[in-house]
């Protein structure tokens, strides 16, 4: 579904603050693969995505997704087959439009946008039965405004959003990091159900051990820009968040001190 | 009772572009100032074509077309050049006071004695014009009501809102801010084409102004009639130019203020209009101290969780 290849950023490239970010990364992800990617502050992970997903241009290598070449195209015209979802809750909504607004924008993701009303009733219908899933009663409050909700129920609806037209890739960087532990805990949960329900090809970074090891079929370990360390379902299972400081301390040794305090 | 009507004529034709304005301040959040260029293009256009014996609605039809133009520089510029957004807008306006007279072949074009679209409403009743003018601007009302509630509006609207989320659901926040400036200044132009037939004449200086006479209007119409849906802005935003008239039709009335004085004026009704509601409305205070309490609370969870993991 994903197939990247060699590719590699370099940002202020022949300047004092040169920074190789990511160096000839390879990763295949296959339809339905839920991964989840770990790693310390400035190991490239959020800069991968953002490789992916067209917000920065990469130096070398190619990106397809399902067969396509997407290297050379800009941010919005991938996003016909990415679905994605930032940490800020804030990022993914407009606030001062409302839900219903929100979702038929999210509705007409790709697609030719045109002088069609925005919403009718068999669209506010399909909205309500979405957003049922979420289970947080905003299918009743279609009309709020984006902006009063809470910062959960923001990110809920993100997720909602970046998922419900069944994008071929969906991208979560680090969603439950700026949510308090029960609501990261809900979201982690909704992650959970709607990827299975849709099964989505997922890459997920997080900076929580345990979500890394609980979700998805494969883990990936970054390092100052290159993948350390990959484990199979099978191997993943086996794992403790422990044995993972462990075996990132083995893989590099220099920075565990600074590594255990960020992945800790 | 002259100046009431009087007013409300005017105020009517502002409409037109305290919606531009609108359109490109609050709703594409673009502080654009080429307002000061297409106002008078508009009136330029339809004055040119109106001596060239076109008939007055098409010649507006052409100042709307040639405002939407105005726009589609500011927005290359904007997007296409990189160049930021006030001085794109500058530069644009500062260029077309060079375009409208060129136009005009003349820096007052007279249509003196020439037929508009208010003569066949001159010997009618005392009010002919205003509801005549309220039913266009009210037109234009609907149809931007209307607009800003397709996909495409909808598209448009989030560009202001949050450019980073539409553009990851796939639209090019370059073309919608592009389409919202020649829509935005379209609106402009008609105003402008309308206001040289009311007045007789187009005049290249004409525009000068216009930009914060639009601003004027807006922030006096959100403030006085409230901003709770778009329905109501658009037309908030319509008594807001009316209301902003009376007031300088009534301030030029006082004897101790000469018709020199109204940019001052108009100037000071802005200032009073924006720093107003910080002193009474206990609405802003209260949003004011969410926000605090959002970035006191959540931002050092973010930091929380990133250490601990």
């Amino acid at each position: 579904m994903l197939r990247i290849e060699d590719i590699s950023k370099t940002f202020n490239p022949d300047t004092i603050n040169e920074k190789k970010a990511i160096r000839g990364i390879n990763l295949h992800l296959y339809k339905g693969d839920f991964v989840t990617v770990i790693g310390s502050n400035g190991a490239g992970k959020s800069t991968l995505m953002n490789l992916i997903a067209g917000g920065h241009p990469v130096d070398a290598g190619t990106i397809s997704i399902d067969g396509n070449d997407v290297t050379k195209l800009s941010e919005n015209e991938r996003a016909t087959f990415i679905g994605r979802v930032f940490q800020d809750p804030m990022a993914g909504t407009a606030p001062t439009m409302s839900i219903e607004e929100n979702l038929s924008m999210a509705y007409q993701r790709g697609k030719k946008r045109g002088f069609r009303l925005a919403l009718n009733r068999q669209l506010r219908e399909f909205f309500q039965s979405s957003l049922e899933v979420l289970e947080l009663n905003l299918e009743n409050r279609l009309q709020s405004k984006v902006g009063l909700l809470s910062g959960g129920e923001r990110q809920a609806l993100s997720l909602l959003m970046a998922t419900f037209t069944n994008p071929k890739l969906l991208l979560l960087d680090e969603h439950t990091a700026a949510l308090d532990p029960k609501r990261a805990e809900l979201i982690t949960r909704l992650t959970e159900k709607i990827v299975k329900q849709n099964h989505l090809t997922t890459l997920m970074i997080t900076h929580n051990m345990d979500q890394a090891l609980r979700l998805g079929n494969r883990l990936l370990m970054m390092h100052q820009g290159e993948i350390v360390l990959e484990l199979s379902e099978i191997e993943k299972a086996k794992m403790k968040s422990r044995d993972l400081i462990e075996a990132f301390a083995r893989l590099k040794g220099e920075d565990f001190v600074d590594d255990r305090v960020a992945l800790g | 009772m002259g100046i009431v009507i009087g007013s409300l004529e005017q105020g009517l034709i502002y409409g037109f572009l305290a919606l531009g304005v609108y359109l490109a301040f609050r709703i594409l959040n673009f502080p654009d100032l080429t307002v000061d260029g297409s106002f008078p293009m508009g009136a330029a256009i339809s004055a040119l074509f109106i001596t060239k014996g076109l008939d007055p609605f098409i010649s507006l039809v052409f100042a709307g077309i040639a405002g939407g133009f105005a726009g589609l520089l500011t927005g290359l510029l904007h997007t296409k050049g990189k160049i930021n957004g006030l001085l794109a807008g500058i530069l644009s306006m500062t260029a077309l006071y060079s375009i409208n007279l060129k136009i005009m072949g003349t820096s007052n074009l007279s249509l003196f004695r020439h037929e508009t679209i208010f003569t066949p409403l001159a010997n009618l009743s005392s009010f002919s014009y205003t509801i005549f003018l309220f039913l266009l601007v009210f037109l234009a009302k609907k149809v931007l009501d209307w607009f800003l509630r397709t996909d495409l509006g909808l598209a448009v609207r989030a560009t202001g809102d949050n450019s980073a989320m539409i553009r990851s659901l796939g639209v090019s926040t370059n073309q919608t801010i592009i389409l919202g400036l020649v829509i935005s200044n379209a609106l402009v132009g008609l105003a402008g084409g309308i206001m040289a037939q009311y007045q007789g004449y187009a005049d290249v200086q004409m525009g000068i102004g216009m930009i914060v006479v639009g601003l004027a209007s807006v922030i006096i119409g959100e403030v006085i009639f409230g901003t709770i849906s778009i329905e109501r802005v658009t037309l908030a935003v319509i008594g807001g130019a009316i209301v902003y008239r009376l007031v300088i039709a009534i301030a030029l009335y006082l004897p101790f203020i000469s018709p020199t004085d109204m940019k001052l004026i108009t100037a000071m009704i802005v200032i009073i209009a924006l720093t107003i509601p910080k002193f009474s409305l206990r609405k802003i205070k209260k949003n004011e101290s969410t926000q605090k309490s959002f970035s006191n609370t959540v931002m050092p969870q973010i930091k929380e969780v990133k250490r601990e993991g």
